[in-house]
């Protein structure tokens, strides 16, 4: 199937109605309401609530098995993947519904990204190969976009000066950090909207981490962010909003300095202080 | 009780050999027949194994020499006929099966797959024989060709399928995160990750298939000539040996031996490069 050279993003529908102002509020990117989700008998996601501001970093904590990584995945419609999945609600992305029938969900992925907890790199390609694929995949033929998209990729993820001479290398050929670095490369070169990430520095060493983090403040300036993570320490260092899980409910939502200063729910103190997770 | 403990040691320690010993022996005769065949093969054919056998066509009945070209290469031509056949419809199927069917589906193909890999070689020769030579009128390398094709469909619907199955998921969701349609992932992702593997099986299959003499006997039917096309019988090097092997004259039992020793070589040439294959650099799901 080839697909004339064309930015990937052109076929991508308009919204159906414009992003509702809120005043004093800053602008949305998503808007939850409602959603539940199963897997099959087995409830995951409750009744959540909850918007996403633009050109921030959202940070999803909470226990092990509480739904985050569910809610995440609902996102760009990647839990759709485990069969008898069901869900109810409306996700609105920038004010058109994700999970409308005539949305294709590859479109929605394409929108937005997503890195993983364990870095991925594609162990049959080079370091370049990695970061263009999905260009590659979704029909780009012009070699000097390519070229253009790989360098420019490479450099907003911190990784440039340190591949750059390397790019015929194998991807599983560096260390882990860099590989989860390139991930989210590969993740930026199709020039998503919003970069989902899944825990993704929870396999990286505390240098690793670091760099990690500080990619994701900067990043923030062009993309919307949303992470799920276990630790703590980095919710409070890398986020604009903390959203704090349990048992599939959104027990409290805010700006992360209020949640980790003065929250409103008991069990968030709790969790935040180590009492229980 | 405990009295007897260095007595008991004792004993604990024969029992141990006994059964590293018998263990041993067992493993020797695993390994015996191939030495065996190997051997006999060498001693008995590679006196004949020379140029003319690789070069001349069978001589006729009486007069000395000539060799196995035309089933040399007829055995070629078959083998790429099965794959055409066996090949795509293996791959796809073990994609099918690691992919995309229903678990209930699934369970029902593999049980079948398994059923038509435990099915005798021959069987396969009389189906082909009711379903294309009866009806098309002749012995033909297409008939050869399909029956061997439809053996290897089986082996190789089963390797994919393993192979698919080893590649870890993240890179299935890797690739669909980036919009890439399910296809494409599967094509360019899982495929490209699994082919060692995948490869692998298609190399053993065609070695099984290649050796097989029951499905040629009434679909190929052997050629004591070229074959010129493949509307007509063709020969194929298993079916000169079992020929050879059951005729009267010792010429003809020598070439039987050559044409044995050059088929086990071919086969075992195949097995050591899928050896290669698997132990390769790199990464490798295999």
């Amino acid at each position: 199937m080839a697909v004339p050279e064309r930015s990937v993003m052109e076929h991508v529908e308009q919204p159906v109605e414009p992003a509702p102002s809120v005043e004093s509020s800053p602008p949305l990117t998503f808007q939850v309401k409602n959603l539940s989700i199963w897997y099959g008998e087995k409830r995951a996601i409750d009744n959540v609530t909850l918007d996403v501001a633009s050109n921030a970093v959202t940070a999803i904590i909470g226990p092990s098995g509480c739904g985050k990584s569910t809610f995440l995945r609902a996102l760009n419609r990647m839990h759709e993947l485990v069969p008898k999945t069901r869900m109810k609600g409306t996700v609105l992305l920038q004010g058109q519904d994700l999970y409308s029938s005539t949305v294709d969900p590859a479109i929605v992925r394409r929108r937005v990204g997503m890195v993983f907890q364990k870095s991925n790199p594609f162990p049959t390609m080079t370091i370049g190969e990695n970061v263009v694929i999905g260009l590659r995949l979704n029909g780009v033929r012009n070699q000097k976009l390519l070229n253009e998209r790989l360098e420019k990729s490479l450099r907003m993820a911190a990784l440039w000066d340190e591949v750059k001479d390397d790019l015929h290398k194998p991807g599983t050929s560096l260390s882990g950090g860099q590989q989860q670095r390139l991930c989210i490369a590969r993740t930026l070169a199709v020039e998503p909207e919003v970069v989902l990430m899944d825990e993704p520095c929870s396999a990286l060493d505390p240098i690793a981490t670091a760099k990690i983090e500080e990619l994701i403040s900067e990043l923030k300036t062009k993309y919307t962010i949303v992470t799920v993570t276990h630790n703590m320490q980095q919710a409070g260092r890398i986020s604009d909003y903390t959203a704090f899980f349990y048992i599939g409910r959104l027990i409290e939502f805010g700006p992360t300095t209020k949640i980790f200063t003065n929250p409103s729910e008991r069990q968030t103190e709790d969790y935040i202080t180590g009492r229980f997770g | 009780m405990y009295s007897r403990g260095a007595d008991n040691h004792t004993w604990r320690k024969i029992k141990s050999a006994l059964a590293s010993g018998i263990a041993f022996v067992s493993a020797l005769l695993v390994i015996a027949p191939l030495g065996l065949v190997f051997f006999h093969l060498l001693v008995n054919g590679a006196g004949s194994v020379n140029w003319d056998f690789f070069t001349k066509l069978p001589a006729p009945v009486g007069a000395v020499g000539g060799g196995m070209v035309n089933a040399i290469v007829g055995s070629l031509e078959l083998l790429v006929l099965a794959s055409v056949i066996g090949i795509p419809v293996g791959v796809l199927g073990g994609v099918y099966l690691a992919e995309y069917g229903s678990a209930r589906i699934n369970s029902v193909l593999r049980f079948m797959g398994d059923v038509l890999n435990g099915i005798p070689s021959i069987t396969w020769g009389v189906v082909v024989y009711g379903l294309v030579v009866l009806r098309f009128k002749g012995f033909s390398a297409y008939a050869g060709g399909l029956a061997l094709g439809l053996i290897m469909i089986p082996l190789i619907l089963r390797t994919t399928e393993e192979m698919i199955l080893l590649v870890p998921n993240g890179y299935r969701e890797a690739a669909l995160a980036l919009g890439v349609a399910r296809w494409k992932t599967i094509v360019h992702i899982v495929l490209k990750t699994a082919s060692r593997g995948i490869i692998t099986g298609i190399l053993l299959a065609l070695a099984r298939v290649g050796g097989e003499t029951a499905p040629l006997l009434f679909t190929a039917f052997g050629n004591r000539f070229w074959n010129h096309s493949l509307n007509q019988p063709i020969a194929a090097l298993p079916l000169q040996i079992f020929t050879y092997a059951i005729s009267p004259y010792d010429d003809w039992h020598r070439q039987a031996w050559a044409g044995a020793l050059v088929l086990v070589t071919g086969v075992f040439c195949v097995n050591i490069l899928v050896r290669l294959l698997t132990r390769g650099r790199g990464v490798s799901v295999v």
